[in-house]
């Protein structure tokens, strides 16, 4: 039987209704990321199911506490060389609906979907649900960081609940990073269609850990680990020296990373049956393990070489991770941060750029944000305490952020607090002198605002959506 | 002058950057010229008691707080003895439960605690999350407290047991009774988060003091700091329960 029988009468109506409403909306100014499927869904609790089960190649799921939609981008990317067509969520709209309005959005009102593939970055506390609504082909599982847990509970419960759900994944290959204690175990659960991937360079990392730091104990046993080197927060060459537990041997990795501040990074990615050198244009060390997981899955479905090289290096910043903008003699980089893991990587990329530092740093605590904001003492802000840094801070919670600077040994003369965004960026643009660049560090609710600011009255010479770091 | 402070169970009891207490005190000490120093223990080692003017535990998981619960053991006489003759302690959330008399699990478990307050928490059902204000009376002065909470243990004073503030606004010990926390001679337990003593200065002046005090015997006088953007960061902290 046609699987397209298998549709109740009835739902060329409702995805009728669902894809009228969601232009409607985007028409309106309100975006159409979630309503379309927020409105089928509310018809037909199955939806997502029936297309996916029409897209010949199934879906590839994301999930990480850092770098889900930079490694998405990049996946797409790389499939794209491919030449597949996929179907993917976009800005960050990474809970059920967001994948309904994903599938709705690429399929004809009759429900015929035209992609090859779905690909589908999906939040941590979601993912259980989607792995088993949607046997995924294939499942990426980049890290776990403490976030935002005001919302979700406490860490060790979202590994609890992965674990769980990695055990009932149907056809699935399994992509997991090695150097992630809390995550790596999972690959034992299916070791018959698993794939690790890590650095294999222990100059990348340091042999201190950073104060943001997750998971110190041994996931089977509970003794402490001992770590040969930390790349970054938890995520390193570990071992139990009780139980013998130990980071599995990659077999796709980087070798050689070099790390060249906001220009980028370069290493040579290692596979079973390839090597190669990869030149990325994202900073830092995180933007080489979302460059390795997305390999990795390239890797896993059989893309290849030459795709996975020219996939990796031509993909543009994924929205509003790392941004770039020529505003007059200015340049204006948007650096998301959202934890202490994330920020301590961008710390340490700032670092690395010689002379004075511009910062407008965003802090908001709205509930995308995460409403506790006591994770910014945990970031080791203290490393740009004796630099030449000058600080604008903004949002609804711009003193702390102030003050976090100010006990970090920033003097008070060199910090300024508007928690108005827009009063802010102009200040903060006025201190950063012709030929420099303001690096702005914005919370994620800030970083939406400020994108609309920049867009409405600094007029930029880029086009924010494509462009391409140089 | 200087001042001695013990950090108790560093990297497991860190969970929502309580280090950030730390920092703080640490800060307002080297500002005032004071000679600060702050030493780690972790499981299996015990500071010498005498040495120590200040003991400072933060907030843990619940897989951690077993951990610390159980090397607590070791560690409660000699820790209630300090408190007794004088020394400052700071306690948060998974630490302040542990040094009630016990805590009593979802799953009926119990686990003792060292008993230095008296209070004993249970587990509750749901969790107890958001922004808190409180108002508190410290050595006759009236002030407010601003943080943030995240438990789902309800703990309850026993007789005798003196409230560190009433709750203006959020859930603080129990979400029945309006108590926050704890406060015994110069030993604090409480459940802000946020972290406490960035955005409540008078909160870590006082224990500042208190330290000072147990170590000179007479009560120490700091000098006063620019503290606005401590003040404007409690404001917005404030704010956030007036909507």
């Amino acid at each position: 039987m046609n699987k397209i029988d298998e549709f109740t009468p009835g739902i060329s109506a409702k995805v009728a209704l669902a894809r009228a409403v969601g232009s409607l909306s985007s028409r309106l100014g309100y975006g159409g990321t979630t309503l379309p499927g927020r409105i089928i869904r509310f018809f037909d609790g199955d939806i997502s199911q029936r297309l996916i089960s029409r897209i010949s190649q199934g879906c590839i799921l994301v999930s990480a506490t850092n770098g889900k939609t930079t490694t998405s981008s990049i996946i797409d990317s790389i499939l794209k060389e491919n030449g597949a067509q996929v179907a993917r969520n976009r800005e960050g709209a990474n809970l059920a609906a967001g994948v309904a309005t994903a599938l709705l959005k690429n399929a004809s009102s009759g429900g015929r979907p035209a992609a090859d593939i779905g690909l589908f970055e999906v939040d941590e506390a979601v993912f259980p649900e989607l792995a088993s609504q949607l046997d995924p082909r294939a499942v990426l599982l980049i890290n776990l960081f403490r976030d935002q847990l005001d919302r979700y509970g406490e860490l060790e419960h979202i590994a609890e609940m992965w674990r769980a759900a990695v055990q009932r994944l149907g056809r699935a290959v399994l992509i997991i990073n090695a150097d992630d204690p809390l995550v790596a175990g999972m690959a034992k659960l299916r070791p018959e269609a698993s794939l690790c991937f890590g650095i294999e360079d222990a100059a990348a990392g340091g042999l201190v850990m950073q104060h943001a730091s997750d998971s110190k104990y041994c996931t089977v046993c509970g003794h402490s680990f001992e770590y040969e080197v930390f790349f970054m927060g938890h995520l390193g060459k570990y071992h139990c020296p009780n139980c013998g537990n130990r980071r599995p041997s990659p077999a796709v990795s980087a070798e050689n990373v070099r790390l060249d501040g906001m220009r980028g990074s370069s290493f040579d990615l290692v596979t079973p049956r390839w090597r190669q050198t990869i030149r990325i244009s994202l900073p830092g060390l995180y933007n080489v393990y979302n460059a390795l997981g997305a390999a990795a899955c390239g890797y896993s479905l059989d893309v290849a070489p030459e795709q996975i090289k020219s996939g990796l290096e031509r993909f543009s910043a994924a929205f509003g991770r790392v941004e770039r903008l020529r505003i007059g003699g200015k340049t204006v980089c948007l650096l998301l941060v959202k934890n202490p893991a994330g920020f301590n990587e961008v710390v340490r990329t700032l670092l690395i750029e010689p002379g004075r530092k511009n910062l407008l740093l965003a802090l908001n605590d709205r509930i995308a944000d995460g409403r506790d904001i006591s994770w910014i003492w945990d970031v080791d802000l203290e490393a740009l305490g004796d630099k030449k840094v000058s600080a604008t801070c903004t949002g609804t919670r711009a003193a702390e952020m102030a003050m976090r600077l100010k006990y970090a040994g920033l003097d008070a003369s060199r910090l300024r607090v508007r928690p108005d965004l827009s009063a802010a960026l102009k200040v903060a643009m006025a201190h950063t002198r012709d030929g420099e660049t303001l690096y702005v560090l914005p919370t994620y609710t800030a970083m939406l605002a400020i994108r609309r600011i920049i867009h409405k009255h600094f007029q930029p010479e880029d086009e924010m959506a494509d462009l391409v770091w140089r | 002058m200087k001042l001695r402070i013990a950090h108790l169970y560093p990297e497991l009891m860190n969970i929502y950057a309580d280090r950030g207490n730390i920092i703080v005190l640490v800060n307002r000490c080297r500002w005032r010229g004071i000679d600060v120093r702050v030493d780690e223990f972790g499981p299996g080692k015990s500071p010498a008691w005498d040495d120590y003017d200040f003991f400072y535990l933060g907030g843990g998981q619940d897989r951690e707080q077993k951990l610390v619960a159980r090397d607590l053991a070791a560690k409660g006489a000699g820790l209630a003895e300090a408190v007794e003759q004088g020394a400052a302690l700071l306690a948060i959330c998974g630490g302040y439960q542990l040094l009630g008399q016990y805590y009593r699990t979802g799953a009926g478990e119990t686990m003792e605690g060292v008993g230095l307050f008296k209070a004993y928490t249970v587990a509750g059902q749901r969790r107890l999350i958001g922004n808190v204000v409180a108002r508190s009376s410290l050595d006759g002065n009236n002030l407010e407290l601003a943080g943030f909470e995240n438990h789902s243990g309800k703990t309850f004073l026993t007789a005798g047991g003196q409230p560190l503030g009433r709750i203006i606004f959020g859930f603080g010990n129990n979400a029945e009774d309006g108590t926050e926390g704890i406060i015994y001679k110069s030993a604090v337990g409480t459940y802000l988060h946020g972290p406490l003593l960035p955005k409540n200065p008078e909160l870590a002046d006082f224990l500042i003091s208190r330290s000072l005090s147990r170590r000179y015997g007479q009560e120490a006088v700091l000098a006063p700091l620019d503290d606005n953007l401590e003040e404007a960061a409690h404001q917005a902290a404030v704010k956030k329960t007036r909507r």
